[in-house]
């Protein structure tokens, strides 16, 4: 089972995001909508991937990513689109099966 | 004579190759390059030289889901190929055919640059920003989901397909307000020319797309040559045959079929029968 963190600003592309996930025998998602719940529930649980999608600035993906990455230096982090149609799962492929670096 | 000093002492005759290749201890080389194609397509760090790659129609990512017969050139849903996920910042290049009356259900997009392009039927489009409008061949539409919109696409006709181009290209900023345009081109201003039909100025012709892109069809006559200058340093050029066979940069092509081609400024373009191409130029970082 993978477990997956979604971060994102618009409330319905966060629930269509993760109900899509959870959809998936051998995946499993929470959302967050705030950047405080989203540490929240990192410090909580073990995550595998990370995605970080639409309406979430700049700023505080830079802040996430440092402190994600200094609990779980092995975290994977990618930003999603939406998950209009098509590119959520290979996005999602992509990530868990790349090494990191 | 043995089989090894058989072999030295032809190859020797010919010069073909260093006798010290055919040594039981092999003499130590500077590695070559195999290939000039870059992972994912992008160029190599240190590679001046042209590069292009190529995908045959036949080798498309392909899904019949009954109402929707659908051809990917880039991995989409269920098809995965890591070495085919996007050229440059073009992410899906998708030819889809959608029954009578059928379409996809509303759904999410961010953060994406959307154009639809028909070219056979009418498609309906609704979106949450309050857009519906039908289009059909001629017309592009242009979707910058921002930080988030939904929208819906259907075939507007009960009794007969429709096939569109979708094309996702990644956006220049993020988090943009979203935004939907569509314009109607007039099919005579791309005979035996390349009419812009995207670009990154709200001033100049085509619908405006969020990134530095700029995409045109041409309809060209049998025999017709023409070339195309990319319109910016560290842009590549994909082009799509929509009908017919051209060639480009030496490589021949038929419907469907796609090249990339970067790290040059310009390629050269041959109908080799009546055709209908779309380039989509577009930055390669």
């Amino acid at each position: 089972m993978k477990n997956i963190l979604v971060i994102g600003r618009h409330p319905q592309i966060l629930e269509t995001v993760v109900r899509l996930i959870n959809s998936q025998p051998d995946m499993k998602a929470i959302g967050a909508l705030s950047d405080d719940e989203a540490k929240k529930v990192f410090g909580e649980q073990t995550f595998d991937l990370v995605l970080i999608g639409g309406g979430v600035e700049e700023k505080s993906e830079a802040g996430l990513k440092v402190f994600f990455e200094k609990i779980n230096p092995r975290i994977k982090i990618i930003k999603h689109y939406g998950g209009g149609s098509g590119l959520l799962f290979n996005e999602i492929t992509e990530a868990i099966y790349a090494t990191k670096k | 004579m043995n089989r090894i000093d058989f072999i030295k002492k032809a190859l020797a005759t010919t010069g073909a190759v260093s006798i010290n290749a055919l040594s039981t201890k092999p003499e130590a080389r500077p590695a070559l390059p195999i290939a000039q194609i870059g992972f994912n397509h992008l160029p190599l760090e240190n590679n001046t030289t042209m590069n292009t790659v190529l995908h045959k129609a036949a080798t498309r990512g392909h899904a019949n889901h009954g109402w929707l017969d659908t051809n990917h050139t880039f991995s989409f849903a269920h098809y995965y190929d890591p070495t085919r996920t996007h050229f440059g910042q073009l992410r899906v290049l998708n030819d889809d055919f959608v029954d009578g009356g059928m379409g996809f259900g509303t759904h999410p997009h961010d953060n994406m640059e959307i154009i639809s392009i028909p070219l056979l039927g009418d498609l309906e489009h609704k979106d949450s920003m309050g857009n519906a409008a039908v289009i059909q061949q001629n017309d592009v539409q242009i979707m910058s989901a921002g930080t988030g919109i939904y929208h819906s696409e259907y075939n507007k006709n009960k009794d007969s397909k429709v096939n569109f181009l979708q094309i996702w290209v990644f956006p220049k900023e993020r988090n943009i307000t979203p935004r939907y345009d569509q314009i109607t081109f007039k099919p005579e201003d791309r005979v035996n020319k390349l009419q812009q039909i995207v670009s990154p100025s709200k001033t100049d012709d085509g619908v405006w797309i969020n990134q530095d892109a700029w995409f045109h069809l041409g309809n060209l006559t049998k025999d017709f040559t023409t070339e195309y200058s990319i319109k910016q340093k560290g842009n590549g050029v994909y082009a799509f045959i929509i009908n017919g066979d051209v060639t480009i940069n030496n490589q021949k092509l038929n419907k469907r079929d796609g090249v990339g081609i970067w790290n040059t400024e310009r390629i050269s373009i041959h109908a080799n029968s009546e055709a209908e191409i779309l380039l989509m130029d577009v930055p390669m970082n």
